[in-house]
């Protein structure tokens, strides 16, 4: 059977060209970067063109990259390395946001700080008025996911970001989603701290990055030898790096080909499923979205089954549901849309990726409604109309 | 996560439907929970499971849970369907993840809710206790 992935939001695979890159860092040029031998001193320019390659997508300085094991790290140093100089006080983040920031701030609020989560409208954007309300005289930094993994919506964030600045708070975006999707400038942005990850880039996993901007204060979460500037103790992980160095160049250069395309096909999917199978709900906001996401609620039906359904046909999609999760509730992010929870157990997520095609999108629209029947001819709550 | 007999039963699932006038139907969970099961039976005059068929809306493990227990009972004696649990009906599908045994684990509740309704509406409600001895009383699924 001929399958198809379509769940590139949880992960992309390592582009040919970046393992390329990456082998000769394993057994080869093996050395530890702070070493001043010649193995150390090619591992230390290996790590420093990465960082170069990294700071010329973002529009940053290379002193403004640093390199940790992933997006949660990333996070976990944004929000908890930002505030540790501070008092407890307050800090905003959006109801959507990704666990590692969702979590990050309540490890925070266990410590003092007072968190407020920022409502989100039915297509999941921010409500700008909320957030604006929201900024206290005690506020110091306000976290807002630039796209959101689960709906695909995209965030106003320099807006946000603006606005955070009036109010004097520092502002950090998670752009694990956006990074190599979306095109993202710091500088146009405005903002103070950036997330971002390699394996949703076609990169490795284990590697991310967190941009800081110049005169940005942090302290270290994980202390020892005091790599990375002192902000991220460890010998660098220098294959990661050299990876993710490779993929966000080659995502970058790509973008301008990749993103229309992948709108395009996006587009096809979600009008396809719409017109297909009645009573679903699109997830997130029409056009503001990633251009690889589309999301749905399916009404009387369980997301896990669709996946499984779909994945017995050899379509890997994702669900929100708490059952796909492991966890007994439903996705927060669809929750805070509005929806109800039994509408939320049966949300849908299929994300499409570089070397998805037209085909495959196809292919899926003539294997999805009839998954749909089948589950809701089972289901007790769907009534035949 | 799941066994092969486990996702034989979900994508295969036996006796989906309902029956048009069951002799008892019994419905557990709750849709805000995401999961509801609903299984209908017909008695012969031997106080035999002469046919029984589910409804489910739920995960891979709900529907197959669904689907193993209408076939355990099959045929079966009300007294003998009446002890098979949701625990037994697992062990049949060869186990369960250990976050599905609480959530999407309730189809002999269904079942045994079935029973009951089947004993109530013949008049025989005298003989619940004794037939269904661990009905489920107020499970934590249907009253929230």
């Amino acid at each position: 059977m001929k399958t198809v992935y379509f769940d590139h939001v949880a992960t992309t695979p390592v582009d040919p060209r970046v393992l390329e890159a990456m082998l000769p860092f394993f057994s080869e040029h093996y050395g530890n970067p702070s070493e001043l031998h010649r193995l150390g001193r090619e591992a230390r320019a290996a790590v420093d063109a990465a960082r170069a390659q990294v700071a010329s997508v973002l529009g940053a300085g290379e002193k403004e990259i640093v390199f940790t094991s992933g997006g949660t790290e990333s996070d976990t140093l944004a929000l908890a390395g930002s505030l540790a100089r501070y008092q407890p006080g307050h800090l905003i983040v959006s109801a959507i946001e990704h666990p590692a920031v969702m979590e990050a701030a309540r490890a925070l609020n266990r410590q003092g700080w007072d968190v407020d989560f920022v409502p989100v409208d039915g297509d999941g954007v921010v409500d700008l008025d909320a957030y604006e309300q929201a900024f206290r005289d005690d506020t110091r930094l306000a976290s807002i996911m630039f796209a959101n993994n689960v709906i695909g919506t995209v965030q106003p964030v320099a807006e946000l970001a603006r606005i955070a600045h009036e109010k004097g708070a520092l502002f950090h975006t998670d752009a694990v989603q956006a990074v190599g999707s979306l095109p993202v400038d710091v500088d146009e942005l405005g903002v103070d701290l950036l997330s971002l990850s390699g394996h949703k880039l076609y990169g490795p996993k284990g590697v991310g990055a967190l941009y800081v901007r110049r005169g940005t204060r942090l302290q270290p979460v994980i202390d020892g030898g005091g790599q990375e500037r002192r902000l991220r103790s460890g010998t660098e992980n220098v294959p990661g790096i050299v990876g993710l160095g490779v993929a966000i160049t080659l995502a970058a250069e790509q973008l301008p080909e990749v993103g229309p395309r992948l709108e395009s096909m996006r587009d096809r999917l979600m009008d396809g499923v719409l017109e297909r199978v009645p009573e679903v709900t699109l997830l997130g906001h029409r056009t503001q979205r990633l251009p690889g996401n589309a999301a749905f609620s399916v009404r009387y039906i369980e997301g896990e089954s669709m996946l499984l359904q779909m994945d017995a046909q050899g379509f890997m999609v994702s669900s929100g549901s708490a059952c796909a999760s492991g966890s007994l509730e439903p996705s927060h992010v669809v929750l805070a849309l509005g929806l109800g929870a039994e509408d939320a157990h049966g949300s849908i997520r299929v994300s499409l990726g570089r070397e998805n095609t037209v085909e495959e999108v196809d292919a899926f629209l003539e294997a999805f409604p009839p998954v749909v029947d089948k589950l809701r001819q089972m289901s007790p709550l769907y009534v035949k109309g | 996560m799941y066994t092969d007999l486990v996702m034989d039963h979900f994508t295969n699932p036996r006796n989906v439907g309902e029956i048009e006038d069951a002799d008892g139907v019994g419905q557990i969970g709750n849709p805000v929970c995401g999961d509801v099961m609903r299984i209908s039976i017909a008695v012969d005059d031997t106080d035999h499971i002469a046919d029984v068929k589910f409804k489910t809306f739920g995960c891979g493990a709900a529907v197959a849970t669904s689907s193993m227990v209408t076939e355990m009972v099959m045929g079966k004696s009300l007294t003998e369907a009446a002890v098979v649990s949701n625990k037994a009906v697992a062990e049949a599908l060869g186990g369960l993840p250990a976050n599905k045994m609480h959530c999407s684990n309730l189809a002999a509740d269904a079942l045994h809710l079935a029973i009951q309704d089947y004993l109530v509406r013949s008049g025989r409600e005298d003989e619940v206790d004794q037939i269904l001895p661990s009905l489920p009383k107020d499970h934590e699924h249907s009253s929230h």
